[in-house]
């Protein structure tokens, strides 16, 4: 049961639909079409979708119809509400959602009992990854959205623990394919799986979140594809895979980025432990604004590294604002972008095209690196990890992280909210360094007093 | 007669290899787009959620398969959209190069 005759038609759309997502990936990942490549796969989707309610032995429309309208208008209105900034929680709900499905789809697959071996196998996968996923995606979303603490959660014996969750998971799993029941063995198998979930996500710091949702994408991926082969659908199978192949592969491209191994990110609880020893010797001193802009414009070159507290402070525009009157002043600007700069990688370039600054000032790390030396003034508005020189030291968390080098340059100006440290929970050596300067106060405010004291120079 | 599953499985291990050869070479910049991209096209699991709610006889099968609809739903709504969102910034900033 569950799985239906495809018709002719049927089949040629999902065939359609299978290379219109090929395209759309190929294109996603190349700037030059990536805006297309999102309409190649909707144009698929919409298409898949729309042929399925034509299946042979297909029932209950009215529920089918409501339930997509009732998804669709939530998932669309919160979509479309959400700023730029909060972009990495809403993947991770919306994986999340994805996730949640798949287990559905397996739950339902398994409640009657009574199935093949083989079919029951695949559900029981697809529900546990997907439901792992679920829940995962969910710490995710919260941590993220700060209606959770972001700090790794930790308590003792954690990782044992959540091995005997997921084993107990793995057995109910296996207990339900043999036996097939009794009633209360399937509902157990998917508490555990959700269990797991939520705590195998616990103790993960904020910092590595994009890398977690990207597994978790990947992971639903590989969910959907299980329940595919379950129903025999081979539309599911084929998008399923292509997801999890891609999102595998992207995640451990994000995690090179932040010279992170995965097992580091989910086992690591990084920065819950305290750095020892190696206090850091110097003082934090204070700029004004009208300094800050004084030692600006007598420069000939400025490198600008924004990080996330710009994108919070919604000072997108404020900072193109200062580029723009720089520049006019005969300075060469420039924008130092970590490749994890915000919270997702490529996620700084986002929110600065939001604001209008032109692509050819964007440059990644691996290109500006060498020019902080020849630098006169580095603006760093809200980063602090990115530009934590404690990277280079054996024995920091941070070490061997891929960082801006802005200590190189002849002055450091820190725009900080305050004094307090950073996403990894760890003190900044560049902000007592001797060419540093703290301006405090909110990136917003500061900038907007910085291009006044300009305007009036 | 080779099962069914068996020439799904084929089709998986050839679908792995295209899913990893195509994003080969993406540049950091468009990770994010990608993945949410990427996280649209997994919404195709509402496809599934429809068959099983469209063939669900029980009402537990109907409660469960509803839900899996809903929650489809909004996969593929709000990844769509957000990748959109995202990908528009991205184009409004370009310098025109014939289109």
């Amino acid at each position: 049961m569950f799985t239906l005759p495809g018709t002719d038609i049927a089949n040629v759309v999902y065939i359609a639909m299978v290379i219109l997502f090929i395209v759309a990936l190929q294109r996603l990942s190349d700037p030059k079409g990536a805006r297309t490549g999102i309409l190649w796969a909707g144009t698929g989707m919409l298409l898949a979708v729309l042929v399925t309610f034509l299946l042979p032995g297909m029932g209950n429309f009215g529920l089918i119809a409501l339930g997509i309208v009732i998804g669709g208008l939530i998932g669309y209105a919160a979509a479309i509400r959400v700023k730029m900034t909060a972009m990495p929680q809403m993947v991770a709900a919306y994986n999340g959602m994805g996730g949640g499905a798949a287990a559905g789809i397996a739950a339902v697959v398994l409640v009657p009992g009574g199935l093949a071996a083989g079919i029951a196998s695949l559900s029981i996968a697809g529900g546990l990854i997907g439901a792992v996923s679920f829940a995962g995606s969910i710490i995710a979303f919260l941590k993220l959205q700060g209606w959770m603490r972001q700090r790794p959660i930790v308590f003792p014996l954690q990782q044992p623990f959540n091995l005997v969750v997921i084993g107990a998971a793995v057995v109910a799993g296996a207990l339900t394919i043999i036996w097939g029941g009794p009633a209360w063995l399937l509902p157990l198998f998917f508490v555990l799986a959700l269990g797991f979930g939520f705590l195998m996500t616990l103790p993960i710091g904020g910092a590595d979140m994009p890398v977690v949702i990207s597994m978790f994408n990947a992971l639903t991926g590989v969910a959907v594809a299980m329940d595919g082969f379950a129903l025999t659908n081979y539309a599911m199978v084929i998008a399923g895979t292509l997801v999890g192949a891609a999102g595998s592969l992207l995640t451990l491209l994000m995690a090179r980025a932040m010279n992170r191994s995965i097992g580091n990110v989910v086992f690591g609880a990084f920065g819950a432990t305290e750095e020892e020893g190696t206090a850091i010797q110097g003082a934090l001193k204070p700029i004004e604004a009208s300094d800050a802009a004084v030692l600006l414009s007598y420069a000939s070159k400025v490198i600008i590294a924004p990080g996330y507290g710009l994108a919070v402070a919604q000072a997108q525009g404020k900072v193109r604002e200062l580029a723009d009157l720089l520049e006019k002043k005969g300075v060469s600007v420039k924008f130092a972008i970590h490749p994890v700069a915000g919270r997702m990688p490529g996620h700084m370039n986002v929110l600065l095209a939001e604001a209008g600054v032109s692509y050819d000032k964007l440059f990644d790390r691996d290109e500006i690196n060498p020019e902080f030396a020849s630098a006169d003034v580095v603006l760093v508005i809200g980063a602090n990890d990115v530009v934590n020189p404690a990277a280079r030291r054996q024995g920091s968390p941070l070490y061997g992280m891929p960082i801006l080098d802005v200590d190189a340059a002849k002055n450091v100006i820190v725009l900080k909210r305050g004094s307090g440290k950073g996403f990894a929970g760890i003190e900044n050596d560049l902000f007592y360094r001797d060419n540093a300067r703290m301006l405090y106060g909110d990136a917003q405010d500061s900038l907007a007093k910085l291009v006044q004291e300009l305007k009036r120079l | 007669m080779i099962s069914e599953v068996w020439i799904a499985l084929y089709i998986a291990v050839l679908a792995a290899f295209t899913g990893y050869t195509v994003i080969g070479r993406v540049p950091s910049l468009l990770h994010t787009p990608l993945m949410s991209g990427s996280n649209f096209i997994h919404g195709i699991v509402l496809v599934g959620a429809m068959v099983v709610l469209g063939t669900a006889t029980t009402t537990t099968e109907q409660i469960l398969g509803f839900i899996a609809v809903v929650m489809g739903a909004m996969n593929v709504t709000g990844g769509y959209v957000v990748t959109e969102r995202i990908l528009q910034m991205f184009d409004r900033s370009k310098p025109k190069k014939g289109g």
